[in-house]
């Protein structure tokens, strides 16, 4: 870190000359909301959706089982890089003048409330509810049929047996490397015949198996099931046979995932990184889950082994790791209890077209995922690869989906002869694995792959192809909002156009030429980039609408991004609000900015919609004294977006898609039924919908992209809920 | 297709780039890439007089690289031109084809002329208004790393062009560690610049108005630059540019990355490039300065697209060098009229000679300058003309011409008196080879005819008409003069004629009653 960024709080960035010099004033710790509690607040407000009897009961187990792969993360990664903070002594505030410690301490505290509402949700709620609805999950053995209690045993010894390796601990065996998020039952064991010498052991629960194990019907006609502990518990005698079991119980624990890659010592970016996803499994331990009615002498052993403070350990009143939630979601004969699923409709402007470039030359294309399909991207990819005019593809990956399309059809331009460019970003969290497979693959088939830059992860989602045409060449250039992932394309709300303007095409092949390793180009015609011009150009949008609201000149500001919490943002926001900028904010997340505070943010609202859709776009409005400007992008406002990602903000200028890009902020700002609205005393709350008509956004654009499809609405579908993806792709903190 | 696609690659002293270029009848030229990389060869090139390894290396990579993005165009055609750190280091021809060979693109490495000559033509092909800007007092000068050049034109002619051993990677490698500080560092810099631009002033400003400075700089215009600047010239009035100055004149290479937004790269250099900018407007009195957005790579294309006829030229370069060149021939006292006289009859000669020398439109320049230069040694010796016409010609840069062409143009000067020397004995004396030799040849021949018939410097065949007609080359002029001398000096030079083309000058004189 530089000399001169050392004394910035978290959440800072150094001021460049030229910048306004009122932020001080507005830049006080009282002003900001930490990031990790607003974070946590999120994760509330989607347990809140598990809580709502208004959702069906198979969507809200959904619910729950993000919010706990949300927490795992979140403590993988934040809690980690706060305990990494503390264990090197730094003291430094962050933008809400929390020093780590602070942070940690506060942070527990409401994590365990979170996980405390968690469980009460999930024993006091939706397991009584699944009961009633003819589904029953065992945990006192008794319960069972004597019939159910053979295939148990039977299951045990046919299918998990084979797969379980037990370990012991004493003086010549140390203690186990115990996997991070593995599940994992531990023993305390006595030798047969030696009675008051207890021994550690532990067993793996097998992640190859599946979580929840359906028993025969029993004669009362209840569907029931098992979990695999449960099952291992019933017969853990049989792990250790000279062995009497003092007592068994199940553990989790969660290490620190954060990579950490010295990039510019790095020869190899991709040895480097696979080096250090094997290191993953070995990071501090940062949370102890354990089963509440743990044996104190076990839980006194896993503290010591683990190195875990009584602050990090999780007593939990049920099933550790929820995720197996929507496992149970995927059991048949309860369609029900669930939404029916949404299709994807077809994009009004390509409708009836077959060539897609002929398309984009007529007009610029506007894409509203998941209401829209997504196929027109995949098919400009793939029409691109086979299209014998197209000279060159380009294309930015951060999170691809399992079976890619698009990878695939880069693949195939790269056979045909086309100049293929993809810059697979390696360090995409969590998906580093998966994005060196593409990168390997992508490479083989004769692409030039281009893994990341140094220090910066590529965000932005741009495509473009060069097509040498009779009148010479055209660029035709797709950005958006969102990652090139057909999966995620049908549960993330994401914008994007695709359009065959000359200035867009310019800066899309000086984008390309950047993220190559040469020099940036002498001007930009539209587009704006992180980290170098994007702050600056938010900034200045930001205080230009504030200067028009001096001047009595119409100025308003809408936004709607995942995360705010970016200080010098924040900061101009407030002074716009203070110069009469009248600011609504639509945040899905984090949100560090407080409304309410007097003469500073009295004229922003901010809301937060928690839908069936993970809310995904990134769209920026500005009056501009009537000069009406739209943007959107792949940036957050967040340091890391603005400081240490390449991101690009577009702008929107076609008339009619400046239209659907306005309908798509009104209707989310009259959002009745999925908003919560931000309070002055930074609490989340549902919106009053006294007087108000009821809407919920993500319904009314599913109901609105079959219209204009040309399909009527399905009567019987009243509320629209779609299926989510496994809870891992759903809520990534970054994404 | 009627729209080509053509590539122009330069490797810098600093940067190499790559501009790939639309080119078609009815669009003219339109860039449609730009690729460009820092690989700083001159600081190596300029203080060692060599290249390290590793940047060679860099180097090949980043050529390798361009190589492949022309494919991805399928370019139609494409120029690699390396500049002053490649022709200035020792070992040239070695790391030329060391590059060759490992990237397998032909490099031509230009001349310093040749290369202004490029950036100059970049300014013409895209500045609309090149035209007016030089019909007043104006001065191009082009800051490159080890040296600056600066022209000078009026009423749309190119007064002079003179190169100043000035650039801002060698002035700062050898000035900054003398230098205690900034303050000094800058106090060094002017004291040389006045220095220089004295001198030039005296030469060849004299008296002229110089209105407007273009200056020909990409860190310059980095720093100077507007971020919303759609068009092709950026122009910064005088005050301006003193306001950017003094707050950036004394920073560091870092507080200027920091405080501008330059490019790391860009930071150390700017600073020299600022001090000469603002020597250069201070001396010569201009109010404005216009920073070209064009490079070298943009007169590469448009070069290209002339010769091919794909655009016409809206301004006439071999004009500039012509009056350049007339301009040496002033300088050193050459006889105006004899000159006039002899680049008439060259090319009289030249352009009914077509079909059997086969020679084209540049080596018809080429013979035209030999013709206005050939009488320039007489300033200095007029015992030994040629060998003195020689080394001025070989030690005078002359704008547009390339080192190879400069020499063809000095050896036909030096043997128009002196005996001609055949290849054998060329070659081993110099680094001619068998094309140029002949080209010496042919345009010696011509140009010692030419001679032959001004011999008594009278324009006795001011009106000559020529002819070409059964393998002879009919001269017939209608004059009243006394020819005696010019014939017997034909008869001398008619051999070696002769020897070359199998043609036989014959002259019919008229006389008039």
């Amino acid at each position: 870190m530089a000399a001169n960024e050392q004394n910035l709080p978290e959440g800072a960035h150094p001021s460049k000359a030229g910048s306004a010099g009122n932020t001080e004033k507005y830049r006080k710790p009282e002003y900001f909301t930490n990031r990790e509690l607003s974070w946590l607040d999120f994760n509330m407000r989607i347990l809140g959706e598990a809580r709502d009897k208004a959702n069906p009961l198979f969507e809200r187990l959904k619910f729950l089982s993000i919010t706990a792969s949300n927490l795992d993360e979140f403590f993988m990664i934040r809690v980690a890089s706060l305990k990494d903070m503390v264990h090197a002594k730094y003291t430094k505030a962050d933008i809400a003048g929390l020093k780590p410690e602070e942070q940690l301490s506060l942070i527990q505290e409401k994590a365990h409330q979170l996980v405390s509402l968690q469980y009460s949700t999930y024993n006091r709620s939706l397991i009584p509810a699944l009961k009633q609805n003819g589904l029953e999950l065992v945990t006192a053995h008794e319960d069972m049929t004597q019939e159910q209690r053979i295939f148990a045993d039977r299951y045990f010894e046919e299918n998990v047996y084979p797969v379980l390796t037990p370990m012991a601990m004493d003086s010549s065996r140390p203690f186990p490397l115990i996997r991070n998020k593995s599940l994992n039952i531990g023993a305390l064991i006595s030798k047969k015949g030696e009675k008051g010498k207890t021994e550690f052991a532990t067993v793996q629960v097998p992640a190859v198996l599946p979580r929840v194990v359906e028993l025969p019907l029993g004669a009362d006609g209840v569907r029931r099931g098992i979990l695999l502990e449960e099952i291992i518990e019933r017969n853990i005698d049989q792990l250790f046979l000279n062995y009497n079991v003092v007592s068994a119980h199940p553990y989790r624990i969660m290490r620190n995932a954060d990579l950490t890659i010295d990039e510019d010592e790095a020869a190899d970016l991709l040895k480097e990184i696979q080096k250090q996803l094997k290191k993953r499994q070995w990071g501090e331990v940062i949370r102890l889950e354990i089963e509440d009615k743990m044996d104190e002498k076990l839980l006194k052993i896993l503290k010591k082994e683990f190195d875990v403070k009584q602050d990090d350990i999780y007593a939990i009143p049920g099933p550790l790791d929820l995720t197996f939630l929507m496992k149970m979601y995927g059991i048949e004969g309860f369609d029900h209890l669930k939404t029916p699923p949404y299709k994807p409709q077809p994009v009004p402007a390509l409708e009836g077209e077959t060539d897609i470039f002929a398309a984009i030359r007529k007009k610029d294309i506007f894409l509203h995922h998941p209401y829209m399909t997504f196929d027109p991207v995949v098919d400009f990819v793939r029409k691109a690869a086979r299209d014998p005019q197209v000279l060159a593809i380009k294309q930015t990956l951060y999170r691809v989906s399992g079976h890619s399309p698009i990878v695939a059809a880069l693949a195939q331009a790269a056979e045909n002869g086309k100049q293929v460019s993809v810059l697979v970003e390696l360090k995409a969290r969590f998906d580093e694995e998966n994005n060196i497979i593409w990168a390997k693959m992508l490479e083989k088939a004769g692409c030039h792959v281009i893994y990341g830059l140094v220090g910066l992860k590529t965000h932005s989602k741009i495509t473009l192809v060069v097509r040498r045409e009779e009148d010479g060449i055209r660029r035709y250039v797709h950005l958006g909002t969102g990652n090139y992932n057909d999966s995620t394309a049908k549960l993330y709300t994401d914008c994007g156009i695709m359009t065959c303007s000359e200035a867009i095409g310019e800066d899309a092949t000086a984008v390309f030429n950047m993220l190559s390793g040469y020099s940036e180009p002498k001007k930009w015609n539209r587009l704006s980039l992180a980290p170098i011009w994007l702050r600056d150009k938010f900034l200045s949008l930001i205080r230009r609408e504030a200067d028009h609201a001096r001047k009595g000149q119409p100025a308003r500001i809408i936004a709607k991004m995942n995360s705010l919490c970016d200080q010098e943002v924040i900061g101009a926001l407030y002074e716009a609000s203070a110069a009469g900028v009248k600011i609504d904010l639509i945040v899905r997340g984090i949100c560090c900015l407080k409304v309410g505070i007097p003469k500073v943010s009295e004229n922003i609202t901010v809301r937060s919609l928690v839908g069936t859709f993970l809310e995904h776009c990134r769209i920026f409005y500005f009056q501009n004294g009537g000069q009406e400007e739209y943007y959107m992008g792949s940036a957050d406002w967040m340091p890391r977006n603005l400081d240490k990602r390449v991101e690009i903000l577009f702008p929107v200028e076609d008339e009619d898609l400046k239209k659907e890009v306005r309908h798509i902020l009104d209707i989310q700002l009259a959002d009745t039924l999925k908003a919560h609205e931000l309070k002055a005393d930074n609490t989340y709350e549902k919106i009053d919908k006294r007087g108000k008509e009821l809407l919920c956004a993500q319904e009314y654009f599913c109901r609105e992209a079959k219209e204009r499809a040309g399909k009527p609405e399905d009567p019987v579908m009243s509320r629209v809920f779609v299926p989510a993806e496994p809870a891992e792709d759903v809520e990534k903190t970054e994404n | 297709m009627a729209v080509k696609l053509y590539a122009a690659i330069v490797i810098g002293s600093m940067e190499t780039e790559m501009k790939i270029y639309e080119l078609s009848s009815r669009k003219g030229m339109k860039e449609v890439d730009c690729v460009s990389t820092r690989i700083n060869l001159g600081v190596d090139a300029y203080s060692r007089g060599r290249l390290d390894t590793e940047k060679v290396d860099e180097l090949c990579r980043v050529l390798k690289d361009f190589k492949r993005i022309m494919e991805g165009y399928k370019v139609d055609a494409y120029r690699v031109c390396g500049t002053s750190a490649l022709r200035e280091i020792r070992s040239t021809l070695i790391t030329k084809d060391y590059i060759e060979k490992q990237t397998g693109l032909p490099i031509d490495i230009l001349s310093n002329s040749e290369q202004r000559f490029l950036d100059y033509k970049s300014i013409a092909s895209e500045s609309d208004s090149f035209e007016n800007i030089i019909s007043s007092g104006t001065a191009i000068v082009d800051i490159g790393g080890n040296s600056m050049q600066i022209s000078v034109f009026d009423k749309d002619k190119l007064i002079t062009t003179q190169n100043i051993r000035m650039g801002k990677v060698s002035t700062r490698e050898k000035f900054l560690p003398l230098a205690k500080n900034s303050a000094h560092f800058e106090k060094l810099m002017v004291e040389l610049m006045d220095h220089e631009l004295n001198g030039f002033g005296k030469l060849y400003q004299k008296d002229r108005q110089i209105k407007n400075l273009i200056v020909i700089d990409s860190d310059l215009l980095a720093l100077l630059d507007k971020a919303d600047a759609g068009s092709s010239v950026l122009v910064v009035g005088k005050e301006e540019f003193m306001d950017v100055y003094r707050r950036s004149v004394y920073l560091s290479p870092d507080e200027i990355t920091q405080q501008f937004g330059l490019s790391a790269d860009s930071a150390p250099f700017v600073v020299p490039s600022m001090i000469f900018s603002r020597c250069l407007l201070d001396k010569l009195g201009a109010e404005d300065i216009w920073i070209p957005r064009m490079s070298a790579t943009d007169g590469m294309c448009y070069e290209y697209a002339v010769n091919h006829k794909m655009i016409r030229s809206r301004h006439n370069f071999d004009e500039d060098i012509i009056a350049a060149s007339r301009n040496i021939a002033k300088r050193y006292k050459s006889n105006q009229a004899h000159v006039k006289n002899m680049e008439e009859l060259t090319l009289q000669i030249f352009d009914k000679m077509k079909k059997i020398h086969g020679l084209g439109q540049r080596e018809r320049l080429l013979l035209q300058i030999s013709a206005i230069l050939h009488n320039c040694g007489k300033y200095i010796s007029l015992t030994n003309v040629a060998e003195c016409a020689y080394n001025i010609i070989m030690a005078t840069e002359i704008i547009g011409l390339s080192h190879a062409e400069r020499q063809i143009i000095a050896n036909v000067v030096k043997f128009n008196t002196l005996d001609f020397c055949y290849y054998d004995e060329l070659a081993s004396n110099s680094s001619v080879s068998r094309e140029e030799y002949l080209v010496i040849a042919k345009l010696t021949a011509i140009l010692r005819l030419a001679n032959a018939l001004d011999r008594s410097h009278k324009q006795k065949f001011k009106n000559a008409v020529i002819t070409l007609r059964d393998e002879k080359l009919m001269i017939a002029v209608e004059s009243q003069e006394d020819l005696t001398l010019e014939k017997g000096t034909l008869a001398e030079k008619a051999d070696f004629f002769e020897e070359v083309f199998n043609i036989h000058p014959v002259v019919k004189q008229r006389k008039k009653m």
